[in-house]
C-alpha cells in the first residue's frame, strides 16, 4: 500500500503538486494518467523518495517514509531512457542492488538468471546495454529494478522512447508479469491508450492536482468533468454537450430528435470508420461508427444524413 | 565525382597532416635527434649527472603530489559544478579557470607574496613550521595552482553528458553515495578522468614560469628538470638541455601510455 497524504511540491514559481493525497492498494497495478505538467511524474519520483515533498506524507507498505531517502524506501524504479548502467554487462545490471546488498554470490547468480528468463533476456548475460535494443533495455531495467524485490515498482513513461509496435508488445507483456509478480506498480504515461490498456487503477492528474480515480472503464463511461473526458478519450461537442464520437448515431432516414446533416468526409481506419459531418446549421461533428454501419448507410462525401445524439451517454458529471 | 572527392579528401588529409608535421612533429623530432647526434653514451652521461638525477626525481615529486591532489579536487569540483546547486556557483565555476586567465610568471610571485619572507605570512611559516619559498612545498604549490582546471574542465562534460538518472538508478537500488560514485559515476566519467590526468601531468611535469620564481632554483635541490633545461641552454651546453628535455619528453610519454594501459585493464575487467 502506497499512501499519499496532502503533499504539496514546488520548483521555483512552478506548484508541480498542489495538496495531493492518494491511496495506492497493495498488488495493484495502477497508471498515472496526465499531460506533460501535470505533476504525474513528480509524484511518481516523490514516492521513490527522488524528490522531497514541500510538505505532506508519503507511506510505504506501511512504513512512514516521507524523510527516508531512496535507498531506504525498497522501491524498483524504471526510467523513460532505461538508466542502464552502461559499462557494466546486463548480468552486472541486474545483479547490481544484490550486490550493494552483499548477498552470496550463488543466491544472486540464481536471482539473475530466474529474472533474465522472466524478461525475456536469457543468454544475454554477457552483453552490454548498448548491444541491446530499446526494448530489451528496458526490460533488462525491469529486471534490474525487481531484482531487489521491492515493496512496489514505480515507473515513469517507461515506454516513452520506443516504436510504437515494440510499444503495444512490451504494454502486454507488462500486464502478463504483473500478474505472474503480483507486486504493486504505479505507472506514469501520458499515454491514455497505454493507461486504459495496463491499469486496473487509473489516476488522472491536471495542473498538480488529481481530477479522477477509478477503474478505467468507469473513469471511460463516468468522467468526472470535460477535462477527464477529453483525456481519456475522444469527444464530439454537439449543442455544447461532450459526446463520445461513437454515441452519436447516424441514420440515412429522419427519426425525432435528428438533424439533417451533409457527410463531408469519411475516414476508413479499419474496422473504425470516421465521419466528419456538418449539420445544416453548420455545426460541424465527428462521429464514429463500425466499419459494418457505415457499410450499411452507404456513407461516403457529400451523403445527406440525419444526426442524433444520445440521451444517454458518458457526459462528464458536472456538466 | 567520385574522383574529385577522393582527390579533395586526400588533399585535405595531407594539408592536416603537413600542418601537424610542421608544428609539432619536426621540433620535437629535431630534439630527439641533437640528443643523440654525438652518441647514447654522451646523453647517458648528460642525464646522469647529480644534478640531473636530483632534477628527475624532484620533477617526479612534485608530479605524483600535484596530480593526485589535482585529480580528486577536479572530480569532485566537477561534480559540485555539475550536480550541485550552491550559492555562488558561477563565482566557484570561473575561479577554477583563474591559472587558465593569469600568466604562471604572475602565478609564482602571487606565491612569493603570500608566503615569502616578506609576505603576508611575514616569517612566522619558515620558522614555526614550513618553509615555502626555495623549497619542494612552494613548486609542489606553484604546479597544483596552474594544472588545477584540466581534471575539471574534462570531467564536467562527460558527467553534464551522462546526466543524474545512473545515480538515481543507483540510488534506489540501495547504493550510498560513496557506492554509487565508486561504482556507477567514477566508471562513466573515466574517460574524462584519464584525458584530465594526462593533461594535468604534462602541464606539471612541463611548468616553467610560476616553478621558476618560487624555486630559488638550488641546483641539486630545488631545481626541476625545466630549469634544468634552461640552465644548461643558458650555459650553451646544448647537447645536455636537449639531453634533459629528451628525458621530459620521456617521462610524458610513459604517462600516457600507463593511463592507456590502466584504462584497457579496466575496461577488461568490467
Amino acid at each position: 500500500m502506497i499512501k499519499v497524504h496532502a503533499v504539496t511540491k514546488r520548483f521555483g514559481d512552478f506548484v508541480a503538486l498542489d495538496n495531493v493525497s492518494l491511496e495506492v492498494p497493495d498488488g495493484s497495478l495502477t497508471a498515472l494518467l496526465g499531460p506533460s505538467g501535470s505533476g504525474k511524474s513528480t509524484l511518481l519520483r516523490v514516492i521513490a523518495g527522488l524528490e522531497s515533498p514541500d510538505s505532506g506524507d508519503v507511506e510505504v507498505g506501511g512504513q512512514q517514509a516521507t524523510h527516508l531517502p531512496p535507498q531506504k524506501r525498497d522501491v524498483g524504479f524504471v526510467f523513460q531512457h532505461y538508466a542502464a548502467f552502461k559499462h557494466m554487462t546486463v548480468r552486472d545490471n541486474v545483479a547490481f542492488g544484490l550486490q550493494i546488498r552483499k548477498r552470496p554470490k550463488d543466491q544472486i547468480k540464481a536471482k539473475v538468471d530466474e529474472l533474465l528468463e522472466l524478461v525475456g533476456l536469457s543468454g544475454f548475460h554477457t552483453r552490454y546495454p548498448g548491444q541491446l535494443s530499446g526494448g530489451q533495455r528496458q526490460r533488462m531495467a525491469l529486471a534490474r529494478a525487481l531484482a531487489i524485490e521491492p515493496r512496489v515498482l514505480l515507473l515513469d513513461e517507461p515506454f516513452g522512447a520506443l516504436d510504437a509496435n515494440v510499444r503495444a508488445d512490451l504494454r502486454a507483456w507488462l500486464r502478463r508479469l504483473h500478474d505472474e509478480v503480483h507486486v504493486t506498480t504505479v505507472l506514469v504515461t501520458h499515454d491514455q491508450e497505454e493507461a486504459m490498456e495496463v491499469s486496473e487503477n487509473l489516476v488522472v492528474l491536471r495542473d498538480g492536482h488529481i481530477e479522477q480515480v477509478g477503474a478505467p472503464c468507469e473513469i471511460y463511461d463516468r468522467p468526472a468533468n470535460e477535462f477527464v473526458m477529453g483525456f481519456v478519450g475522444p469527444v464530439s461537442r454537439v449543442d455544447g454537450r461532450l459526446f463520445r464520437p461513437h454515441d452519436l448515431v447516424l441514420s440515412d432516414v429522419p427519426a425525432d430528435g435528428a438533424d439533417k446533416a451533409t457527410v463531408e468526409r469519411v475516414l476508413h481506419l479499419g474496422f473504425e470508420v470516421r465521419a466528419e459531418v456538418i449539420r445544416d446549421d453548420g455545426e460541424r461533428v465527428v462521429a464514429q461508427l463500425t466499419k459494418a454501419e457505415a457499410d450499411a448507410l452507404e456513407l461516403r462525401d457529400g451523403s445527406t444524413i440525419w444526426l442524433r445524439s444520445p440521451a444517454l451517454s458518458a457526459t462528464p458529471l458536472n456538466a | 565525382m567520385t574522383g574529385n572527392g577522393l582527390a579533395s579528401r586526400l588533399a585535405l588529409r595531407f594539408i592536416a597532416l603537413a600542418y601537424l608535421a610542421v608544428l609539432l612533429l619536426v621540433p620535437v623530432g629535431v630534439v630527439f635527434y641533437r640528443t643523440f647526434e654525438d652518441g647514447v653514451s654522451a646523453v647517458i652521461d648528460s642525464v646522469t649527472t647529480p644534478a640531473a638525477i636530483s632534477a628527475f626525481w624532484l620533477t617526479l615529486e612534485v608530479a605524483l603530489i600535484a596530480v593526485p591532489l589535482n585529480a580528486i579536487f577536479g572530480v569532485f569540483a566537477a561534480i559540485a559544478l555539475v550536480r550541485g546547486r550552491f550559492p555562488g556557483k558561477r563565482l566557484f565555476d570561473a575561479l577554477i579557470d583563474l591559472p587558465f586567465a593569469v600568466s604562471p610568471i604572475v602565478i609564482g610571485l602571487a606565491l612569493l607574496l603570500v608566503y615569502g619572507r616578506n609576505g603576508l605570512f611575514g616569517e612566522f611559516p619558515l620558522d614555526n613550521w614550513i618553509q615555502v619559498i626555495f623549497s619542494t612545498p612552494g613548486i609542489v604549490l606553484a604546479t597544483i595552482f596552474v594544472s588545477l582546471p584540466f581534471v575539471a574542465r574534462e570531467v564536467a562534460p562527460v558527467l553534464r553528458e551522462i546526466g543524474d538518472e545512473q545515480e538515481q538508478a543507483a540510488a534506489t537500488l540501495g547504493a550510498s553515495g560513496w557506492q554509487t560514485f565508486r561504482r556507477v559515476t567514477l566508471p562513466a566519467i573515466r574517460w574524462g578522468l584519464i584525458y584530465g590526468v594526462v593533461l594535468s601531468t604534462a602541464r606539471a611535469i612541463g611548468e616553467f614560469g610560476a616553478v621558476s620564481v618560487v624555486s630559488g632554483k638550488i641546483s641539486g635541490e630545488t631545481e626541476t628538470l625545466t630549469l634544468l633545461v634552461e640552465k644548461r641552454f643558458q650555459n650553451f651546453d646544448l647537447a645536455g638541455a636537449y639531453a634533459a628535455s629528451a628525458l621530459l619528453a620521456v617521462i610524458a610519454l610513459v604517462t600516457l601510455a600507463g593511463m592507456t594501459l590502466l584504462n584497457k585493464r579496466e575496461e577488461d575487467t568490467t
